[in-house]
């Protein structure tokens, strides 16, 4: 009985048409009892099991962080649903788990240093994405768009950094920046003793170096995103631009670029959350420590889980922070995407 | 909605379009090809420095620096550092963690695409919505509940030694497993809605089961969608470093993106090794960038498209 409808859905489709509109009028009720009590099991089980997965290790989590940032869990014993106030500890002993309302969130702010520069850091991660990092891709993505000779093998290398791992990208960048013998001091002839640039140790300058490796993968990644959406623009918009005279300046802001709005859209959405999730260079370049100049609060919420006392409240409250801040572009995007299903 | 999944996946294969106007030079033409070639250039150039560095001998490059005429190149770095640091291992644990995720993420998430795009189950959208939005979270926002989660679940022996979900590879297939289904449920669900109704009406017609029209009908025709994602899922999970840094302490278990730092300890006084285990790591992902470019960009593109 199965084995009658496997061949081909070309076949499939041709008969689908025959049916015609009786099957079509009762389409929706017709699905909903076609399926046997086997197919209803498959169904539960093909729905069920990856949703159970998304619940349990990401969406769990998620709410869990922010229940846990208003404890002052250590991870060490359970956690108690009573106020820290009701509990005397003794100085030197880890505080149990209990409730510690906003303390997290107030000690983050106010007394945790590596807090407001780590906003800070991400912030400027976040600006040098949208206004160097996002126009270069845009620029490569045009030009090899007008199909000068050659485009290939420029979008291949340009593209290459988007495969590399960013542990990868972070060890091949330390030869560039090596103080005493890479590549920019010594060119720049900056490489004695006396007068080397310290270009990933320097608290002044790490950032700004660690962020040259972060825009040369995230150009070529925005670079292939702009190139799908430009190669989709109907070619008669631009030809009619052409002929009422528009320069190719004017065609492209005035013609092209809104059509790619939701290219757009996606690239904002990106950008925001890679300069969230931004972990994997700081980490590899400082070498597992946290280094001054790198504060980042990807790296906070991990120091408080990989150190030795674990602060799992405090993690949690950071990871808090992240969450609230990439609620914005998580929802920009799904505004995007799913506006026409849910009409 | 610009442009439609299918448009994505043939435009990313198809060759530049040859303008009109290309045969004679403008001065616009010229300033863009200098650009062009200025700017690709200075992009290989990290990588290919970081090659001949790792290709000349620690004596040498101490001696002359590494901007300096190479007297010699050798590859007896990329074999010190294949050797003492059992570079094989940790390929082995790579393998062992990047194949069974792909597997498995590409076959959960076709099944919960195929359940959400073509049968009209209910709350689709909002299922959707949630594997979508769970993909979007950093993963800095889920670590910290996840690491006392992974340390609260008890695997058998033969699973992991130490009996529990953390420190063990069979973990760290489960976070990438359940963190890329929320992009790859997106992606296919797309993908099967361009597949035409009549199809699934007619099987439903000659008594087709659920599964025959899921597995039978609806995956051969996702392809291309499933073939761009096993690439791009093959190239993320195999790069993954947070998962492995902060859900794997023993470091022999770690795959190899994660255990380049590891080897930064080891050889910290030879930057050469470095450089070569490094490059060596990469291999894998050098290997799609010229065999299955066009896949994963074809797997971005998808990815980009709907929305």
């Amino acid at each position: 009985m199965t084995s009658a409808a496997t061949p081909a859905a070309g076949s499939g489709a041709g008969s689908g048409a025959k049916v015609g509109p009786a099957a079509t009028k009762s389409r929706r009720r017709r699905r909903v009892r076609i399926l046997t009590r086997r197919d209803r099991l498959v169904l539960a089980a093909l729905i069920g099991v990856p949703l159970l997965l998304d619940l349990a290790f990401v969406w769990f989590p998620a709410l869990a962080s922010v229940g846990l940032s208003f404890t002052s869990w250590t991870g060490v014993g359970p956690v108690h649903l009573k106020s820290c106030n009701a509990f005397h500890t003794l100085p030197g002993l880890p505080k149990p788990g209990c409730v510690y309302g906003v303390q997290n969130y107030h000690q983050a702010f106010t007394v945790y240093p590596a807090f407001w520069p780590a906003v800070r850091h991400n912030a400027i991660w976040l600006g040098v994405f949208i206004l160097v990092a996002t126009p270069l891709g845009m620029l490569f993505a045009v030009l090899i768009d007008r199909g000068l000779r050659g485009s290939r093998i420029y979008q291949s290398l340009l593209f290459l950094p988007v495969m590399l791992s960013l542990a990868l990208i972070g060890i091949i960048w330390e030869f560039v920046y090596a103080p005493d013998r890479g590549l920019i001091n010594t060119v720049i002839g900056r490489n004695q003793n006396s007068n080397q640039i310290d270009w990933l140790g320097n608290p002044h300058l790490n950032l700004w170096a660690i962020l040259v490796e972060a825009c040369w993968r995230q150009a070529g990644y925005v670079m292939v995103l702009y190139l799908a959406g430009l190669k989709a623009v109907d070619p008669s918009l631009r030809e009619a631009a052409t002929v009422d005279g528009a320069n190719a300046w004017q065609t492209f802001w005035r013609v092209v670029f809104p059509t790619l709005r939701p290219i757009n859209v996606v690239i904002l959405v990106v950008t925001v959350i890679e300069s969230l999730r931004a972990f994997d260079l700081v980490y590899i370049t400082s070498k597992g420590n946290p280094l001054r100049g790198l504060e980042l609060l990807s790296v906070s919420v991990t120091q408080s889980i990989v150190g030795e006392t674990q602060r799992i409240g405090f993690g949690s409250a950071l990871g808090v922070v992240l969450l609230v801040i990439s609620l914005v572009p998580i929802s920009m995007f799904l505004w995007q995407a799913f506006r026409r299903e849910e009409r | 909605m610009a442009v439609t999944v299918t448009d994505a996946m043939t435009d990313a294969r198809a060759v530049p379009r040859t303008r009109p106007n290309r045969r004679r030079p403008s001065v616009g033409r010229i300033s863009a090809h200098v650009f062009m070639i200025g700017v690709t250039i200075l992009w290989v150039v990290p990588i290919l420095f970081a090659l001949y560095v790792a290709l000349r001998p620690k004596e040498e490059t101490d001696r002359l620096g590494y901007v300096s005429i190479a007297h010699r190149l050798t590859l007896s770095n990329f074999s010190e550092a294949w050797t003492q640091s059992n570079m094989w291992h940790f390929f082995v644990n790579s393998v062992a963690i990047t194949v069974p995720a792909v597997v498995i993420t590409l076959a959960l998430a076709s099944g919960a695409a195929f359940a959400v795009s073509r049968i009209g189950v209910k709350f689709n959208v909002a299922m959707l919505i949630l594997f979508t939005a769970g993909n979007l979270l950093p993963q800095q926002v889920i670590i910290t509940p996840l690491y006392r989660i992974y340390l609260a679940i008890h695997v058998p022996h033969f699973l992991n030694s130490r009996g529990l979900l953390y420190d063990s590879q069979f973990g760290l297939i489960v976070i990438n497993v359940s963190f890329q289904l929320g992009f790859c449920v997106f992606v296919l669900s797309n993908y099967m809605k361009t597949i035409p109704r009549e199809m699934d009406e007619a099987a439903i017609v000659d008594g087709a089961s659920l599964w025959t029209r899921y597995w039978r009908l609806t995956m051969p025709l996702c392809r291309p969608a499933l073939a761009a994602l096993a690439t791009l899922l093959t190239t993320w999970i195999y790069n993954d470093f947070f998962w492995a840094i902060t859900l794997i302490s023993t470091g022999n278990k770690r795959p190899i993106t994660s255990a380049l730092q590891n080897l930064q300890g080891q050889f910290v006084t030879n930057q050469n090794v470095i450089g070569a285990a490094a490059l060596m790591a990469a291999i894998p992902t050098l290997v799609v960038f010229v065999l299955l470019q066009r896949q994963f960009i074809a797997g971005l593109a998808l990815g980009s498209s709907k929305g």
